[in-house]
């Protein structure tokens, strides 16, 4: 298939996608809304960890850390001036974030490169460490964000957090958003540049000995990461509407990670599949955790039941199939039309 | 001139010295052997050439240039490309992803370019896809092209490793027993083969091979490592009756027996 022709097509598909956020957004309840909503901020972060983990295989547990800035910037400049003076009760906030106000594709930009800044800064020292090291010194930065935004009320509005953040999120800029990542993060790992993340996952030395600059690339990659999941914590802070410190525990990371991992590590499309289904069974699995009978069995309230399933969910993945939903496989306009192909000439065999 | 010039290099870990004073200058177009027992710093010396370890004490100069304490990239960048004793092929990538892996530090191009598919960058990344088929049909791998580096046969891998450091357009070529694993008809077509790369692509062989027929065949100079030290150095047939050779080598001392 030519490549303009894929275009084509990818082109359609974004139409088509228009249409269905179209309709979504005038027909759907806002209960569905928000699933939705929070799938395609989950594929946002899903597959920016996915290009510093699954692809360049460095294993980052900061993805709260980088939210939070996001999340914190974006709010911060679209909150109304009034608004930011009424909340903020134990100390103000300080001049000049106490009188501007932007709009909200500005914030969220913003969010994302103080993001992507903090990603310079630490990722330099960091990103030497290998393996679980990296993890442990990635948390660390994760926890010292949260704890700081506990900590300058004259910013954060410490432990009380910010409310009433002006609800901007809704489908066409969460899926806008997705789009754009997967977009640009599609188009690096299919580079030049991609190949060289790539071949510092597989084999470091290797990499380094074919002249790849190990701490451009890993600096890169994490900085892209980061400035994406800074734009899916804007996005989230916005969808929410109110967001404290404790928003930002290890457990986000966490969600995002099971996220890559049951969706495979370095698959796009598996992630963007388990980004939905993971919200879509985290709302639909509530009853879980309202007690149930089965039969003459009762069971009894259990909250946090539906991470524990998620969790098992995690470990049976990485015990079995560790490539995840998806392994490499990726979403293709061949491997499309040679699917249906396939099903068409069975229908005709039988025939 | 030199291409490459170690000037006494030592190399100590804590109490160990693996390398004592090796000194070796590489004219352009040579092949020249580094033998030596298990154990001998041959590897060491290597990485020391190529950035992975600085050298206790002394300098390395390549074209001239002190390379010493360089990074392994830079070097790379410079012009010295190695295998390893121990194959490191991307295994889960194809065989084209692993050659052109070789020729990214060529690409000019920034990521912006990349990422927007600039004009500039598309052209230069057809370049290199060009460059890199070339090469493929060049070293008569083309037929894998797209199979995945770790599922070819193991004499294939060897092939494709030393073809992926040619990918980096290197001047000096160090390859760490390419000859490893090999059986007697796939070790006398690398023979061929080293030769091969050698005239075609004009770069400067430096080998550490333990098969003493594929160092004889080819080298026009050998150099003895023992313990770190090097206990002999001249033409292929000086150094097979050479009894400090014999004596490393069996650890027994011939010439007296
Ligand atoms: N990073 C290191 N730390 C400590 N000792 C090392 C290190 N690298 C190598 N050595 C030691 O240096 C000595 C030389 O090792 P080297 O790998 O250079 O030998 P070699 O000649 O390549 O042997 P072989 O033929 O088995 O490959 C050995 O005793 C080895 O254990
Ligand atoms: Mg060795």
């Amino acid at each position: 298939m030519s490549k303009n022709k894929e275009r084509l097509l990818s082109l359609i598909a974004l139409v088509v996608l228009a249409f269905a956020i179209n309709f979504a957004e005038k027909n759907l309840d806002n209960y569905t809304l928000r699933i939705l909503n929070l799938g395609a901020i989950y594929t946002t972060l899903g597959v920016s960890l996915n290009l510093i983990f699954g692809f360049t295989g460095q294993f980052s547990l900061g993805h709260a850390g980088f939210m939070a800035i996001g999340a914190y910037t974006t709010s911060l400049f679209i909150m109304p001036p009034m608004y930011k003076e009424m909340s903020f009760i134990i100390e103000p906030l300080i001049w000049p974030l106490s009188v501007i106000q932007l709009p909200f594709v500005v914030a969220l930009l913003l969010g994302g490169v103080l993001a992507a800044v903090a990603a310079i800064i630490i990722g330099l020292p960091v990103l030497r460490l290998r393996g679980d090291y990296l993890g442990i010194a990635t948390l660390g930065f994760a926890e010292i964000i949260r704890v700081v935004s506990n900590n300058i009320p004259q910013v954060t509005n410490g432990a009380l957090g910010l409310k009433g953040i002006p609800g901007y999120s809704n489908l066409w800029w969460t899926v806008g958003f997705a789009v754009l990542t997967i977009f640009v993060i599609k188009r690096l790992i299919a580079s030049s540049y991609g190949r060289a993340l790539m071949a510092i996952r597989e084999n470091e030395i290797a990499a380094e000995a074919m002249g790849v600059n190990l701490t451009y690339h890993k600096v890169m990659s994490f900085t892209v990461s980061a400035f994406f999941a800074g734009i899916g914590g804007g996005l989230l802070a916005s969808l929410l509407t109110t967001i404290d410190p404790r928003a930002f525990m290890f457990v986000m990371t966490f969600n995002v990670l099971i996220v890559v991992v049951i969706g495979g590590l370095g698959s796009i499309t598996g992630t963007v599949m388990a980004a939905f289904l993971f919200n879509f069974f985290l709302e639909y699995l509530r009853p879980l955790e309202q007690g149930f009978n089965i039969g003459p069995l009762a069971f009894p309230e259990i909250p946090g039941l539906r991470m524990v399933t998620f969790s098992l969910l995690l470990l049976i993945v990485i015990i079995f199939k560790q490539d995840g939903l998806l392994g490499e496989i990726e979403f293709t306009w061949k491997g499309f039309f040679s699917f249906f192909d396939r099903f068409r000439s069975a229908e005709g065999g039988k025939m | 001139m030199a291409i490459l010039k170690t000037d006494n290099i030592t190399m100590r870990f804590g109490g160990l010295t693996a390398v004592d004073n090796f000194f070796v200058e590489l004219e352009p177009g040579e092949i020249v052997g580094l033998i030596g027992p298990n154990g001998a710093g041959k590897t060491t010396v290597y990485n020391m050439i190529t950035g992975i370890y600085t050298p206790t004490e002394n300098k390395i100069y390549f074209e001239d240039e002190d390379i010493t304490g360089y990074k392994p990239d830079k070097i790379a960048k410079l012009g010295i490309a190695r295998t390893f004793q121990n194959i490191r092929l991307l295994d889960n990538l194809t065989v084209l992803d692993n050659i052109m892996i070789g020729t990214h530090l060529h690409l000019k191009s920034s990521l912006f370019s990349a990422i927007l598919r600039l004009p500039g960058y598309t052209k230069e990344e057809d370049e290199l896809y060009e460059k890199s088929m070339e090469l493929l049909k060049r070293v008569d791998l083309d037929e894998y092209t797209n199979d995945k580096a770790g599922s070819l046969p193991y004499g294939k891998q060897r092939k494709l490793e030393i073809a992926r450091a040619l990918a980096t357009d290197p001047r000096l070529l160090l390859l760490d027993e390419p000859a490893a694993g090999m059986n007697p008809q796939e070790s006398a077509e690398l023979v061929g083969f080293i030769r091969h790369i050698r005239d075609e692509f004009d770069v400067t062989i430096f080998l550490i091979e333990h098969d003493m027929k594929v160092v004889m065949d080819i080298c026009e100079r050998i150099l003895v490592l023992d313990y770190g030290k090097t206990i002999a150095e001249g033409l292929p047939k000086e150094i097979k009756n050479n009894p400090e050779v014999i004596k490393a080598y069996l650890g027994v001392d011939l010439a007296n027996a």
